[in-house]
């Protein structure tokens, strides 16, 4: 048994070391994206429309914003499509990323138990659910870097409350999804992007309690990593890609994504969404 | 309830071959069968070795690969990951968000469990049994083959446990290979998606499916040890 053992590794490992040469094909492309496109299922729709068009291979590492704009950062990835504003802005100021473009937006939703302690659906404004939320509490927070935390963070500064204060607040440091889950079996609140509610909604017992201040907007942009500070990008693909997120054909699957399914879009194509 | 949901999914999906299932199984099955495969070639010798062999420090190294059995797989991938990725030092290999990288990892996981299952089984042995073969007049790569082969019940025990720990790890898998749909997805890569996508009954599925077929693999190799045990 043995002999046949280290024959058949002998193999796999000539197998493993020779495969790359072949696997490091120019025609494919690095997509760093944050989870509320992959959990959402909208990469379905849109990666096959543009293999299929471009001829370029799309790998969607689907992490946080914040892990996707650190692969950027170091050259690891080709592309990018996240929803952090900010962060994003100081890496286009570095250098790292260039031709950015915004897709498409939608917004940022407070869900919570229907009894809602705290009487966020009774808020007048936006500061209002906030302090409402941070007296009362349980609030449940990414923690992960990601999009939504940076904007969670955020929102809690620009109400001038500290996130330390905010009572019985936990951070999961998990995707929006586990998040929501932990927030339901908590009788939290949350911060959540609509699309990712809207997706498990039918496994929750939360509801929309705050919507549609302009703070809570969300919108999505792509960029190409620039090649002049990291060489090794595949500027040539990523920069279709980023074209194509914008082009009539891929702006119409956006705004119908989600419709038969869910009822309603989940997200907002840029020809109709509001900008920053 | 979406246990049982699952389970009936399970079954329905193998009922009817479903194309992303048959493709997902399989891949698990290459990847995490080539890992083990190369574990068993480098880490049989070692722990032959490790047994059998007397040099200083060799208790420091036993217990390393003591400790090495619980490695996190998370941790070995995120090693990994760090020499792989473009701008690591083996990122001009094009390696990353390959099956390859994804083989790689899980040697790493796996190559502690063999080396201790080999030593423990050799270990086992007495030590006469080496040293009569050596006075027969085999010399030392006929002596080590020869141990080996009579320590094949433990070495099972070692494949087993190398399969077992690699086929159901998910973080280094997803690390190094990305959860890329048709080409590093693989079983435990695909059910952390369906379970974030609220998938329960479809991610149950696919780990009934994982369980059948570690349940097939073992099975298999159960039944040859019983048979050569005997």
């Amino acid at each position: 048994m043995p002999k046949a053992i280290i024959g058949a590794a002998s193999l796999v490992l000539a197998a493993v070391l020779v495969a790359p040469a072949c696997g490091g094909d120019e025609r494919s492309i690095i997509l760093a994206t944050t989870t509320s496109v992959q959990d959402s299922g909208l990469l379905d729709v849109l990666v096959p429309a543009f293999e299929e068009r471009s001829g370029y291979e799309v790998k969607v590492i689907a992490v946080g914003s914040g892990a996707a704009l650190a692969m950027a950062e170091r050259g690891d990835a080709d592309a990018v499509f996240v929803h952090s504003p900010a962060a994003e802005q100081r890496l286009v100021d570095a250098g790292h990323l260039v031709e950015g473009a915004l897709v498409m937006a939608n917004d940022f939703v407070i869900v919570g138990p229907a009894a809602d302690p705290a009487g966020v659906g009774e808020a007048t404004s936006l500061a209002d659910a906030l302090r409402r939320i941070a007296s009362t509490g349980p609030f449940v927070s990414r923690g992960d870097e990601s999009g939504t935390h940076a904007k969670e963070l955020e929102l809690w500064r620009t109400a001038g409350i500290d996130p330390g204060e905010v009572r019985l607040r936990e951070e999961t440091g998990q995707g929006m999804g586990a998040t929501l889950n932990v927030a339901n079996e908590k009788r939290a609140y949350t911060l959540t992007d609509r699309a990712t509610f809207l997706v498990l909604r039918d496994e929750l017992d939360l509801e929309v309690l705050f919507a549609g201040d302009p703070a809570l907007a969300n919108p999505y942009h792509a960029y190409v990593v620039n090649p002049d500070r990291h060489p090794k990008v595949r500027a040539e693909g990523a920069r279709e890609f980023v074209r194509f997120l914008t082009s009539a054909e891929a702006q119409r699957l956006i705004g119908e994504f989600g419709k038969e399914r869910f009822g309603s879009p989940l997200f907002r194509p840029a020809g109709l969404a509001t900008g920053r | 309830m979406e246990l049982w949901e699952g389970v009936v999914e399970a079954v329905r999906m193998v009922a009817r071959a479903d194309p992303y299932l048959r493709d997902v199984a399989l891949r698990t099955l290459l990847v995490s069968g080539s890992a083990t495969l190369l574990a068993m070639a480098v880490g049989v010798p070692l722990g032959y070795l490790l047994a059998r062999a007397r040099f200083p420090g060799r208790t420091v190294v036993l217990t390393a690969v003591h400790t090495g059995m619980g490695l996190p797989p998370v941790i070995a991938g995120l090693v990994i990951f760090l020499l792989f990725v473009r701008s690591g030092p083996f990122g001009g290999l094009g390696l990353i968000y390959t099956p390859q990288a994804m083989v790689i990892a899980q040697f790493v996981i796996a190559l502690p469990m063999v080396v201790g299952f080999t030593a423990a089984a050799v270990a086992s042995l007495p030590v006469e049994f080496s040293e009569l073969l050596a006075m027969l007049g085999a010399g030392p790569l006929r002596t080590m083959w020869l141990t080996v082969r009579e320590a094949r019940l433990g070495l099972l025990a070692a494949v087993m446990a190398g399969f077992g720990a690699v086929i159901s790890e998910v973080g280094a898998s997803m690390t190094v290979g990305g959860n890329l749909a048709g080409s590093t997805r693989v079983l435990t890569t695909a059910i952390v998606l369906e379970a974030s996508r609220g998938e329960h009954a479809r991610a149950i599925a696919l780990g009934v499916i994982l369980l059948a077929l570690a349940l097939a693999v073992n099975f298999i190799l159960t039944s040859f040890q019983q048979r050569r045990g005997a």
